[in-house]
């Protein structure tokens, strides 16, 4: 019989886990799971090398362990610092974290563009998320925010440097995933851009597209669906096929309005991480209902936006609509369509070329 | 016209590359762009990129991530003279900002710009490690130090003279 | 005169060639260290001398070292961090060009201590000169036998290779400089692993800086006890200080750590004092990211005591009434300087200099940048020294490596020592573009401390 593994003890925020040897603090919380589990903007771990770049993940390591109990002197990042037998972390019981991890998030807002009203990240974008969780509503920031050179990296992927948190997360894929890295990380300091320097496309390698899912911002969006829909609007389909490449898993989410398929993205977890890769044919090609699988209604259960107005546990009412208006015919008070014209029945907007424009719906195509 | 190095330089290149174990030749990438900003005008184009990436095989986006994150490497061309007067704290105690201001009005150009003539180039540096010896300015491989308007004028009128002939 | 160990040779003529080096002496603690003593003896010489590591950090050299893993069969390598950047700091390039066989020596005797065959020196790339007077003194060394094969007969092997850099204060940081010798952005790395188990190559290395290397050779030559005689305390040895800003006489100067603040500023042997008849405003003892302190609390500590140059008596206080060794980049600013320009200097600097890995420090360095320039244009608020504070204290200590700290000490210390003359420039927007504030009572005599 294997001898067994002797587990470490560790405690974060009073509460004790047994974790294997060489487990990161990070990890060890996510076992506990709930409050406890600091944020993670850049460490993915599906990624090698990535994390301890952010500093949102900082925690307060108050006994370094049975052996040694001194505290670390300074705050570390708990998603790169391994457990060590009886070591004694503290978290959200820190003030001391809480205060650092408000002023990370501040320094990542004060050059973000904040243009959450046209992002397409908008609803799964993890700054958003932090930002509402550890920010605070104002700015302290009185000047004006970075800009970068627009650059046109291919007709799947889109480029938004502003957004950009410079987590390396999609430099790690590229290398990691494709067998040629066309884009990196240019210059330094807070003039660092993730650019390809010759503004060439990235369509080169069919494993690229995964930088979308890894990005924790708007930074890298689906060219293919943007400005298409909100994704809040968007039900979220498993469904899986069988792809040729052998490094995709060919387990994806579709991202729905009644029978059209809008985006295709891998499965997330509730840390947003994808459970397995997927290829760009399947991400940017397979947009129609045959060429898919469907298994049924994904539940997200990362907390956001997205998790409202899905198919999952919906209560339907038992009661009719005239039951309710006590026998009452329901009037339609005024058809929207009259006055606006965006979002017409007739208007296939997954089919549209590009973003959508309110080009794209002609005064007479609507409502007679 | 194509970039290629000599002869003499390819064998440089090869005796950088010895330095360092075997398959470890991405070191050299540092030194070698070195020579290779002496070698094609001063600057660093896409194309002597790409051919330092080809010498040293790896990736083209390797030598532009270094390439951009060093301050050194020029990736515009710049005037055949590239003033670069260091600005920083202790340099600046001792008057930096006059020597900067002088040189701008002297040669007719803002920072960063260069003179129409293609001769000088103007650069404000951070410190150059000469703080006991300032104001100091780089220029090519030296350092220009201790100096005043005078020697200022010496210095212009020395690259005017040494361009001339 | 104080003791020199570094730099008695410094005046001989052509001490640069190795004849002139040889005949003064020079390889003799090679020669003992090759022949007489085993690898860990050397470094339990270097453990017995005391001596702190001359980069900035302090931390003892021989320990340091007994940290280094070895692996069978793996490589070790040591590195010479030759990447002075550090405002105010300009001595190992003074070794570099004058004394090149001083650190090949030192060079040597390490990397026979640590079992490294292969060593680099990483220079700055704007040094552009020095590579050359290394790399020629190096030719020599091959040809005395002193580097290469068997290296006087004692089976040790040894290449030394210049690497120069290009361009980036960062890489001084010990793991961004192995980052860029391996030919990649000098973004330093997350530790752990330490360079001790996973450095060059993923392989154990030690990076020590240019004077510490070079003061291997004297403690060798002289003994580690004898050395560490030299100094006051756990400040043992003599400390290359290079002394620049306000002074009569600007320089590198080698002290033992055994003289007051004020000897070292005003007496003929080493700085002369303040040109023009100017007084002493406030100094920067140890390289721009240690605290700026008043003169008043540079000359005594806040108990009333004479401040010395040693790493103990210049940390006394800590950071309310203490300042730092740092690497000995000692910075003076005499009445006529205006503390706000200098600290807004200083931000630009570390703004400049910051790779942009993490946050903190790419996001923060910019803002007090702007928050300061600012300030001494006349369009600060009051509220913005308020700011400038909780900016540099949401930086320090949260950052992947000490330049988030180095760039957040000179703004605190600033704002800690200096606060009225910030609110001055608040409150008299136009004035402050005309005429500096002055010495205000920066150099007031400490009043006496209430007895406890």
């Amino acid at each position: 019989m294997a001898e067994e593994k002797k587990l470490f003890k560790v405690k974060i925020d009073n509460i004790t886990v047994e974790v294997e040897p060489g487990t990161t603090i990070l990890n060890a919380a996510r076992n506990i799971g709930g409050e406890v589990v600091p944020p993670a903007m850049c460490y993915y771990s599906k990624l090698e090398g990535s994390g301890g770049k952010c500093r949102t993940c900082l925690v307060k390591v108050t006994k370094g362990s049975e052996a040694d109990p001194r505290p670390m002197p300074k705050l570390v990042a708990s998603c790169r610092t391994t457990v060590m037998d009886g070591m004694e972390v503290a978290n959200i019981t820190s003030p001391e974290v809480l205060e650092a991890r408000k002023g990370v998030v501040e320094f990542l807002l004060i050059n973000h563009p904040l243009d959450c009203p046209v992002c397409d990240q908008a609803g799964e974008c993890d700054l958003q998320d932090l930002s509402y969780e550890h920010g605070v509503s104002g700015t302290r920031y009185e000047f004006k925010r970075r800009t970068f050179e627009k650059e046109d990296i291919g007709e799947h992927i889109k480029l938004h440097m502003t957004r950009c948190i410079l987590c390396y997360r999609c430099v790690f894929t590229a290398d990691q995933l494709t067998n040629k890295r066309q884009h990196g990380i240019l210059k330094r300091g807070d003039a660092s851009e993730i650019s390809t320097y010759m503004r060439a496309s990235l369509d080169h390698t069919n494993f690229i597209g995964n930088v979308i899912d890894v990005c924790p911002v708007g930074a890298l969006t689906d060219r293919t669906a943007r400005f298409k829909n909100r994704v809040w609007f968007l039900k979220p389909v498993d469904a899986h096929r069988e792809c040729s490449d052998p490094k995709c898993c060919g387990k994806t989410v579709l991202w729905m309005r009644g029978d059209e398929i809008f985006r295709v993205t891998a499965r997330k977890d509730k840390y947003g991480e994808v459970e397995g890769f997927i290829c760009d044919t399947c991400r940017f090609e397979k947009k129609e209902v045959k060429d898919w699988i469907v298994e049924g209604p994904r539940k997200i259960s990362r907390h956001s936006v997205i998790t409202a107005g899905h198919y999952v546990g919906v209560h339907k009412p038992q009661e009719t609509v005239a039951k309710v208006m006590d026998g009452r015919q329901p009037k339609l008070l005024m058809d929207i369509h009259t006055v606006s014209e965006v979002n017409m029945p007739q208007v296939d907007l997954s089919q549209i070329e590009g973003p959508a424009h309110s080009t794209d719906f002609p005064k007479n195509k609507g409502v007679q | 016209m194509a970039v290629q190095f000599s002869e003499e330089k390819l064998n440089k290149v090869k005796e950088i590359i010895a330095r360092y174990p075997d398959g470890k030749q991405k070191s050299a990438l540092i030194p070698v762009l070195h020579l290779a900003q002496e070698s094609f005008g001063g600057w660093l184009s896409a194309d002597t990129m790409d051919y330092v990436a080809g010498l040293l095989s790896i990736e083209p986006i390797e030598v532009y991530e270094v390439a951009t994150f060093y301050s050194m490497f020029n990736l515009q061309p710049v005037g055949k003279y590239l003033f670069e007067v260091c600005q920083t704290g202790p340099c600046m105690l001792r008057g930096s900002d006059d020597i900067i201001h002088y040189i701008k009005e002297k040669l007719g150009i803002k920072i960063g710009e260069t003179t129409p003539d293609g001769l000088f180039t103007l650069k404000t540096v951070e410190c150059l490690g000469a703080c006991g010896y300032a104001p100091m300015m780089q220029l090519g491989k030296f350092y220009k130090e201790h100096l005043t308007k005078e020697k200022v004028d010496q210095i212009i009128a020395e690259c005017r003279a040494q361009a001339n002939n | 005169m104080g003791r020199k160990l570094l730099l008695d040779k410094a005046h001989i003529e052509g001490i640069r060639y190795y004849d002139v080096y040889r005949k003064n002496g020079g390889y003799a603690a090679a020669e003992k260290a090759l022949k007489s003593m085993s690898p860990d003896q050397v470094t339990e010489e270097v453990k017995k001398s005391g001596m702190r590591g001359r980069g900035g950090a302090g931390f003892p050299t021989g320990l340091k070292w007994s940290f280094l893993a070895k692996p069978e069969g793996v490589p070790r390598y040591l590195v010479c961090n030759a990447d002075e950047s550090e405002p105010g700091t300009f001595k190992d390039r003074y070794l570099m060009e004058f004394l090149p066989h001083l650190l090949i020596e030192g060079l040597l005797i390490s990397s026979f201590a640590l079992g490294a065959n292969t060593t680099y020196i990483y220079i700055r790339g704007e040094y552009a000169w020095i590579p050359d007077i290394l790399e020629e003194a190096i030719a020599e060394a091959h040809k005395n036998g002193w580097l290469g094969k068997n290296i006087q007969g004692s089976g040790f092997d040894l290449n030394i290779y210049v690497q120069r850099g290009a361009g980036a204060y960062i890489c001084g940081e010990e793991t961004a400089l192995i980052e860029s010798l391996e030919g990649k952005r000098g973004t330093p790395r997350i530790k752990p692993p330490f360079p001790a188990v996973k450095g060059l190559y993923q392989c154990p290395t030690v990076v020590n800086n240019v004077e510490t290397l070079a003061a291997i050779v004297p403690i060798i030559n002289i003994g580690g006890d004898e050395y560490a005689k030299i100094g006051i305390g756990k400040s043992a040895g003599t400390k290359l200080i290079s002394a620049c800003g306000n002074l009569n006489k600007p320089g590198v100067y080698e002290i033992e750590m055994n003289i007051s603040v004020e000897e070292f500023i005003y007496s003929d042997e080493y700085c002369g004092g303040i040109p023009n008849g100017k007084r002493l405003k406030a100094c920067i003892p140890g390289g721009s990211s240690v605290p700026i302190v008043p003169a008043n609390l540079l000359l005594t500590t806040a108990k009333g005591e004479k401040r010395m140059m040693t790493y103990e008596s210049l940390n006394d206080g800590g950071f309310a009434t203490g300042t730092m060794m740092g690497s000995g980049g000692f910075i003076v600013l005499d009445e006529d300087q205006c503390v706000v320009r200098h600290t807004l200097s200083l931000a630009r600097f570390y703004h400049h200099e910051s790779c942009g890995q993490c946050s903190p420090c790419r996001e923060g360095t910019g803002w007090m940048e702007k928050v300061l320039k600012n300030i001494e244009h006349g369009k600060g608020k009051m509220s913005d020294i308020d700011l400038l504070w909780d900016i540099q204290r949401k930086i320090e200590g949260n950052t992947i490596c000490p330049l988030g700290d180095a760039a957040a000490w000179p703004v605190a210390a600033a704002i800690r020592h200096f606060r009225d003359e910030f609110e001055w420039h608040v409150l008299h927007p136009e004035e402050a573009q005309r005429r500096n504030f002055g010495l205000a009572h920066y150099a007031d005599p400490l009043p006496v401390a209430a007895a406890v």
